[in-house]
């Protein structure tokens, strides 16, 4: 239960640690909380040449709120994050994030980035539709010129923002290529008139879960049901999104035959059974759940908050 | 592959030269020779090898040493006397020891400098319950150990819950050590050594005196 030798990497700067991930391409992995990879290299699960630290990189240890949603920089802590309480289904999602000590360490990209089928925050980006900024350092083109080869650190940096649906890949496998950093995540902020809620079934306080549905609905001025989406976890290779706005059919929330929308649910999961829960457990779990989820999301809305 | 790193372990300044892939929680066995920290499933999952960074309460066991460094850390040998009533500090005019236990470990452990003021040669049980700090106290008063193998892990997490929040509900006691598991005690005496700390350190605590946070 220790973790195999690699060489470690300490940069202070964002540059610098693109420099670093350049140079060691796919023989090195990105060490932000730790809190995932580092039992994957405790069992030997995972043994890279290189870590390229970024827990001294002060400039990504940031969370900004704006008009259109939260950008949470690299560095954040789930902890940090939780008590910035700069949005709602993100404070709400990063509760059930394992325990209270775990998220003292744990990086909410870092949680993006890992991809964990049953993780909570890659629903969070989905049901959202937000996105991922990625980014590397391009060094200038050997020779061109005439002149030798440019150091690192002389190039620029590309950045490419990856939507929540392309982010996914599969289970823990997300669009990051090999000397690639996910410097940041964009969660939009809800509508006006939204609520959003989230339902999970766990074996026990702070485990993954067996499933769990994310709801957020939005109600027009006649508080009718305007729009609805769930991500649901724990049922599938990457989070699942599902539309349900038409089912709800602008109607108020009284009005929605929900064990209709949760069989729709249903019918786009792909659960599978393993040690802790058969498919058919988690089937039926995702269908309760999304009922659950939407009505809570609903009453979240009708609060106001 | 080496580095020198310097890390302010119960408020004393260490120095020392680690691989990259040593975790925190054997730099501080190993390294340090302080045993006080328990290694359980060594992947996250049983909290015995919680300290406090900085004063927030991680797992050692998922933290490379190289990580921390510069950083100052709390391991329960360094709780009795960042809680303890210190008599010298009392006189001294210094914050209360109330207030120090709510002070984080960041400004706490420096200010202490060396750690000469760590009551070292103590004998004697009255003696070692005056140096223990009121979570260490309270968990000894409510038997809440029994191996005392989880204990270290639940020390440093109850100390800094208690900082946060002063005084729990049951069902925050159990958030907040939903984390630790031990194998003896069914937990019913942890939730209670949990809110009698509260009450002890409400009883040092001068009035008035308000939450860190």
């Amino acid at each position: 239960m220790k973790p195999p030798p690699f060489e470690h990497h300490a940069p202070r700067e964002l540059g610098e640690a693109l420099d670093v991930l350049a140079r060691v391409g796919a023989r090195g992995k990105v060490l932000a909380g730790g809190q995932s990879l580092i039992p994957m290299l405790n069992m030997r699960l995972a043994a890279p040449e290189h870590l390229v630290d970024i827990n001294r990189v002060a400039s990504l240890a940031t969370v900004e709120a704006g008009p259109l949603g939260v950008t949470v920089g690299a560095m954040a802590r789930h902890t940090q994050v939780e008590r910035a309480r700069a949005h709602p289904l993100l404070t709400r999602a990063l509760r059930l994030v394992a325990h209270p000590v775990i998220r003292n360490r744990g990086t909410v990209v870092g949680s993006l980035a890992h991809a964990d089928p049953a993780a909570e925050l890659p629903a969070v980006l989905a049901v959202l539709g937000g996105s991922v900024r990625l980014a590397r350092a391009v060094r200038a083109t050997p020779g061109a010129g005439g002149g030798a080869v440019p150091a690192a650190g002389e190039g620029g940096v590309a950045v490419r923002d990856v939507g929540a649906a392309e982010f996914f890949v599969g289970p823990m496998e997300s669009a990051v290529e090999p000397g690639e950093l996910a410097v940041s995540a964009f969660f939009p902020a809800l509508p006006e008139r939204s609520g959003s809620a989230f339902c999970e079934v766990a074996r026990r306080h702070g485990d993954y879960a067996l499933a769990g549905v994310c709801a957020v609905a939005t109600l027009d001025e006649d508080f009718h049901l305007a729009a609805a989406r769930v991500a649901c976890i724990g049922v599938g290779p990457v989070p699942l999104v599902v539309d349900v706005s038409e089912l709800c059919g602008n109607r108020p929330s009284s009005g929605v035959a929900w064990a209709e929308v949760a069989r729709a649910v249903q019918d786009r999961t792909e659960p599978e059974g393993d040690i802790h829960a058969s498919a058919a457990y988690r089937l039926h779990l995702v269908g309760v759940l999304a009922e659950r989820a939407l009505k809570e999301a609903v009453a979240d809305a009708m609060t106001g908050r | 592959m080496e580095r020198e790193i310097t890390l302010v372990v119960n408020g004393t300044v260490r120095r020392v030269r680690v691989p990259g892939r040593r975790l925190l929680s054997d730099c501080l066995r190993q390294d340090l020779g302080l045993t006080g920290t328990h290694v359980g499933c060594e992947h996250g999952v049983c909290g015995c090898c919680t300290v406090l960074l900085d004063g927030e309460p991680v797992r050692s066991c998922l933290t490379f040493a190289v990580s921390v460094d510069e950083c100052e850390i709390t391991t329960v040998e360094g709780l009795a006397r960042e809680g303890a009533p210190s008599p010298d500090l009392r006189s001294e005019g210094a914050p209360s020891p109330g207030l120090r236990s709510a002070g984080s470990a960041a400004t706490g452990a420096t200010r202490e400098g060396d750690g000469s003021q760590r009551p070292s040669r103590l004998h004697g049980v009255e003696a070692m319950s005056a140096a223990m700090s009121p979570v260490q106290r309270a968990f000894a008063e409510c038997h809440g150990l029994q191996c005392g193998f989880c204990t270290p892990g639940f020390l440093c997490t109850v100390t800094a819950l208690l900082r946060q929040n002063p005084a729990p509900t049951d069902e925050e006691v159990l958030e907040g050590i939903s984390g630790n598991l031990c194998r003896c005690t069914g937990y019913q005496n942890i939730v209670k050594a949990v809110h009698r700390a509260a009450e002890l350190l409400a009883e040092e605590a001068p009035a008035g005196q308000g939450e860190r946070r």
